[in-house]
């Protein structure tokens, strides 16, 4: 019985991980595209504002990453810390 | 000083032994305590020693190890790039300090304006200790950066930074700037406040921590691809995992290198912005304006 509820705890983790990840990379993802397409333009419309216009849009995307981040981290706690505690929970309950 | 004499030559070697020094004792000392074991592993920052506290012990880790050898290096570089410095520049070195100093200041005053222009040192102090603590990682030690610990330090430093500039108009000022536009939105003001350090820590330390999981990661497929693959030829030909060389250095090129710097970057940059952007000039001088006005007066009452 044990062992099921391990396996239990141990698949819904990775599940939920890569749930996680997978989601919170869409916005990121769709966001950072966005970004870099209207920083193309800009410089193709004035290419000598390439400088000012790389950097901002490095900031803005390091900005837009955040999320994606968060996510990231979520997940790996969920593969590496969250199996461990839930494990101990379990068996100081039983 | 003679830059050709021997002293300043055994001084020069000197520097650079120390610069070296730390980060070979780093690696002894991984060396010395890295648990054998078998396939893969991902795991945190080992732990070295652990030092008996009162309230509890204190682990010393890999993180805080390699973070105190990088702040060495960067110090006995310093000391070896100014070393022998003169009004016309006789060394190559003075060249390159000139220019990276020249640079720093150029940043802050893009970016920061005039009253910052002090933050010049901390700016690129942040930025070199930022990059060459992830770029660690190219020697096979643990980056210091992707121990989230290390970098909630250098992200409370920035929100203290923060809070003194905006305390500088006076903390009425700074309490009422939590109820504007209205006062209904008093709890997310807070939020978003105590947002900034949380998110340039896990923002740093998710880029570093995310590269080497995933550098370990394709390491570990790319030797059983080859297992696989190549694993039929004879004898010890076979157990070399031939896919593994220099496949994953093309990788590393993006996730160490590209990656640390712009890391180290976006973090300077973002410290300088949020550090000026906290500073209002306009109010300031209102509030140094009306001090002075007040003090005027009781002059005036006083004669």
């Amino acid at each position: 019985m044990l062992e099921l509820a391990i396996g239990i705890i141990l698949g819904c983790c990775a599940l939920g991980a890569g749930i996680c990840m997978g989601i919170g990379a869409i916005g990121p993802g769709m966001g950072e595209g966005q970004a870099v397409s209207k920083a193309c333009e800009a410089i193709g419309r004035q290419p000598e504002s390439k400088g000012a216009v790389t950097s901002t849009m490095i900031m803005g995307c390091a900005v837009a990453e955040t999320t994606g981040i968060y996510s990231l981290v979520i997940a790996i706690l969920l593969i590496f810390v969250a199996p461990g505690l839930m494990v101990d929970i379990l068996k100081s309950a039983l | 000083m003679d830059i050709k004499s021997r002293r300043f030559k055994a001084v020069d070697l000197l520097l650079l032994t120390l610069t070296v020094l730390p980060l070979l004792g780093a690696m002894v000392l991984k060396i010395l305590f890295t648990p054998v074991t078998e396939g893969i592993t991902i795991s945190g920052a080992l732990v070295y020693f652990t030092v008996p506290m009162p309230l509890q012990d204190l682990p010393i880790t890999e993180a805080q190890v390699n973070s105190v050898a990088v702040v060495l290096a960067i110090l006995f570089l310093c000391l070896f790039f100014t070393h022998g410095l003169s009004v016309r520049p006789g060394t190559k070195r003075q060249v390159i300090a000139e220019w990276i100093v020249e640079k720093c200041r150029g940043l802050v005053g893009d970016n920061m304006g005039d009253p910052f222009g002090g933050f010049a040192p901390f700016i690129a102090a942040i930025m070199g200790l930022s990059a060459l603590s992830s770029l660690l990682s190219l020697l096979g030690l643990f980056a210091p950066t992707s121990d989230l610990n290390i970098v909630a330090g250098w992200a409370v430093l920035v929100f203290i930074l923060i809070t003194y500039y905006k305390l500088k108009c006076g903390l009425g000022y700074y309490l009422k700037g939590f109820t504007e536009p209205i006062v209904v939105l008093l709890p997310l003001n807070i939020l978003g406040e105590v947002a900034t350090p949380i998110s340039m820590a896990f923002r740093h330390y998710g880029n570093v921590l995310s590269g080497s999981v995933i550098a370990v990661l394709i390491g570990t497929a790319l030797g059983g691809l080859s297992e696989l693959l190549l694993g039929w030829l004879p004898g010890i030909l076979g157990d070399i995992p031939f896919l593994r060389v220099g496949i994953p250095a093309v990788l590393s090129m993006y996730f160490d290198i590209f990656s640390s710097c712009l890391q180290a970057f976006i973090f300077a940059m973002l410290t300088m912005l949020n550090i000026s952007g906290a500073f209002s000039a306009e109010d300031y001088e209102k509030r140094m304006l009306k001090k002075l006005a007040k003090k005027n007066k009781k002059i005036k009452q006083e004669n």
